[in-house]
């Protein structure tokens, strides 16, 4: 364990606000956070704390209505929409709660679906997103459904499409909400693996025992920061 | 991607398919009734003649008193052979006289029309003889009591025995059939075509009906394109010939044939285009078939666009997804309803007696319309997908 790392996330100042009839409402009211590459920070806090929210836009799924968001080096709060889209196909990988696997194409092209978007051609796409499947050891389920895989698994598939384009950051958004703990265990080994080769990890949860797993807790309460724990601890890569 | 979402829903698919189908079907289908009729309409007109001027006298005129158009007896057998010589560009002059007379056969007896032409009448009106021959040229010169029937009066007066060398009287004079017409059926103004004797210009000129004026001229020009040269070439000889001067009235008229052709043939072009954007209005409906069908799609695949949005699928990726599925939609539609109107268009040819007329252009145009609607109508939906949010899109349940 060190402290070094390079800065990947710098927010600074964020806000998000809502109006909902006359009256703003902030979603998140000044969130300043630097996460490091290699990082492996869960993110905490009860329904409505604005956990959701700050994850959307650390995701680049949404912009910040103030306060300045740099990813990599890059300013990102003004993008355009396309450009936000580019920005997440190719430097961050989501894994969500409910898979959130398109049903009616296989393990295999749900995994590759990211390079599509990448533009990477097909032959390359299937070799990558079996690479990915073999990581994660599903490498015979790769002609399966969705819908003819576990709930482990099914999550296995998403970890894979998540890795598929190398992004800096993998986002995972309660990713063993809808397991039981069998599957649980396995997709927090996963974490670890991938953690352990240096990939920066934000995990959501309001699960105390899953953000044990995590080098950093970071808890959110009405649309601030409250506790920020372990922050900076990286694993050097070996 | 698109042909998988296509066939998730084949049922749905299908449906949205059949508007289009029916509507290029129907287009087709009707394009091609109303092309047959307007080639039928064309048949019969060029079977009276194609590239025709008739020249025919005009009303007489005593006193102030105007009498029946045709009246006039200023028009010869010499008016004929004067354009025969000066006026270019004619391929057949035929003057002819026509009278009613009753023909008599034994007991038999028929009142027809008994035309007196000469032997280039045949060619003008593209006559066929079916037993015998047609008037010579010898005919003419030596006024032989020689006539050629039509099948009407063959029957009238023969009944089924041929009737090739059989004499009959007309107005009680002796006259030798030397030929049968081939029969011609109804002109397309009703007229038995059939219903005629033909003798030699001459013969009834002078030994039937005792005139020296014949009752039409008919010309044929060498080219459809020359018509109105010919048409004004002939009338500034016969002003000539008849010695009409400046602004006094013609003591004739030339009638065009073409031109009862083209006031026909735009007749019929105005009922195809009628017929066919009654059909087009259907492949409209089919349209907004699709618009429907592809909204709904989009709300039912919200989630889908919420997560390619997420993995980095750009407001074009999604907008081509969805457009190239309506495209598809209107692509295979549009074919299969070009393979059911054809199929449709020879069923009415063989049911009614009828003909229908398949060409490219209504194939074509329909085709491209049926894909043009299908991207048309695809852009709505698929804006309304590209646009979505992609938090609110992951959230929809």
């Amino acid at each position: 364990m060190s402290n070094s790392g390079n800065i990947t996330i710098r927010l600074k100042g964020i806000k998000k606000l809502y109006k909902i009839g006359q009256q703003e409402v902030a979603a998140l009211n000044g969130i300043d956070l630097d996460i490091k590459e290699g990082e492996f920070a869960a993110l905490m806090g009860p329904s409505g704390s604005g956990k959701s929210t700050l994850m959307n836009i650390l995701g680049c799924l949404d912009r910040p209505s103030v306060g300045s968001y740099m990813l990599d080096g890059q300013e990102v709060a003004h993008l355009t929409d396309d450009q936000l889209a580019a920005t997440r196909n190719k430097k961050i990988g989501f894994v969500f709660q409910n898979f959130n696997l398109l049903s009616r194409i296989s393990a295999l092209d749900n995994v590759a679906l990211p390079l599509v978007y990448a533009g990477v051609g097909t032959s390359e796409r299937e070799e990558k997103a079996m690479y990915y499947l073999e990581q994660v050891g599903l490498a015979d389920r790769a002609d399966h459904q969705p819908n003819e895989l576990s709930g482990g698994q099914r999550q296995r598939v998403a970890i894979a499409r998540a890795l598929v384009n190398n992004p800096q950051i993998i986002m995972a958004d309660e990713p063993t909400g809808n397991l039981d703990t069998k599957s649980t265990k396995e997709i927090m080994e996963i974490f670890q693996k991938m953690h352990n080769m240096g990939r920066t990890i934000i995990l959501v949860t309001h699960e105390p025992e899953i953000a044990v797993c995590a080098s950093r807790q970071l808890l959110v309460r009405d649309g601030v920061i409250t506790r920020d724990e372990g922050k900076g601890v990286v694993l050097d890569v070996v | 991607m698109a042909f998988t979402a296509l066939l998730a829903n084949k049922m749905r698919s299908l449906l949205t398919m059949l508007g289009i189908i029916i509507g290029v079907g129907a287009v087709i289908a009707m394009v091609s009734v109303g092309m047959g009729v307007r080639s039928n309409v064309v048949d019969s007109i060029s079977s009276l003649g194609s590239n025709m001027l008739i020249v025919s006298p005009g009303s007489s005129n005593s006193g102030g008193v105007r009498g029946a158009a045709g009246s006039r007896t200023t028009l010869k057998y010499e008016d004929a052979t004067a354009i025969k010589n000066k006026v270019k560009n004619i391929d057949y002059v035929s003057p002819s006289v026509s009278h009613s007379y009753q023909v008599v056969n034994g007991n038999q007896n028929w009142n027809t029309s008994v035309q007196g032409v000469t032997q280039e009448y045949m060619s003008i009106r593209s006559l066929e003889i079916s037993s015998g021959s047609f008037i010579t040229v010898n005919d003419i010169t030596k006024r032989n009591r020689v006539a050629v029937v039509g099948s009407t009066v063959a029957t009238n007066l023969f009944g089924t025995s041929n009737p090739v060398g059989q004499n009959i009287r007309i107005n009680n004079q002796p006259f030798k059939i030397i030929g049968v017409l081939d029969s011609k059926g109804q002109s397309s103004m009703g007229q038995d075509q059939d219903d005629v004797v033909i003798v030699p210009l001459t013969t009834a000129m002078e030994r039937l009906m005792a005139q020296n004026y014949v009752s039409s001229i008919n010309i044929q020009v060498s080219d459809s394109e020359m018509m109105d040269q010919v048409q004004e070439d002939v009338e500034i000889l016969l002003r000539q010939r008849h010695k009409i001067i400046g602004g006094k009235e013609d003591d004739f008229t030339v009638r065009n044939l073409t031109s009862l052709m083209e006031t026909m043939t735009q007749t019929t072009t105005m009922l195809t285009l009628l017929l066919g954007s009654i059909a087009g209005i259907s492949l409209v409906v089919g349209g907004i078939g699709i618009m429907n069908i592809m909204m709904v799609s989009v709300t039912e695949r919200t989630r889908e666009i919420g997560i390619r949005k997420a993995l980095g699928a750009t407001f074009k990726n999604i907008m081509m997804q969805f457009l190239i599925e309506s495209v598809v939609i209107g692509v295979v539609g549009g074919i299969i309803g070009i393979i059911i109107g054809c199929i449709l268009s020879t069923v009415v040819s063989q049911l009614g007696s009828f003909t229908t007329v398949i060409t490219p252009l209504p194939i074509f145009v329909s085709f491209t319309f049926s894909v043009g609607i299908g991207l048309f109508f695809g852009i709505y939906p698929a804006r309304k997908a590209a646009k979505l949010d992609p938090i609110e899109a992951l959230r929809y349940e």
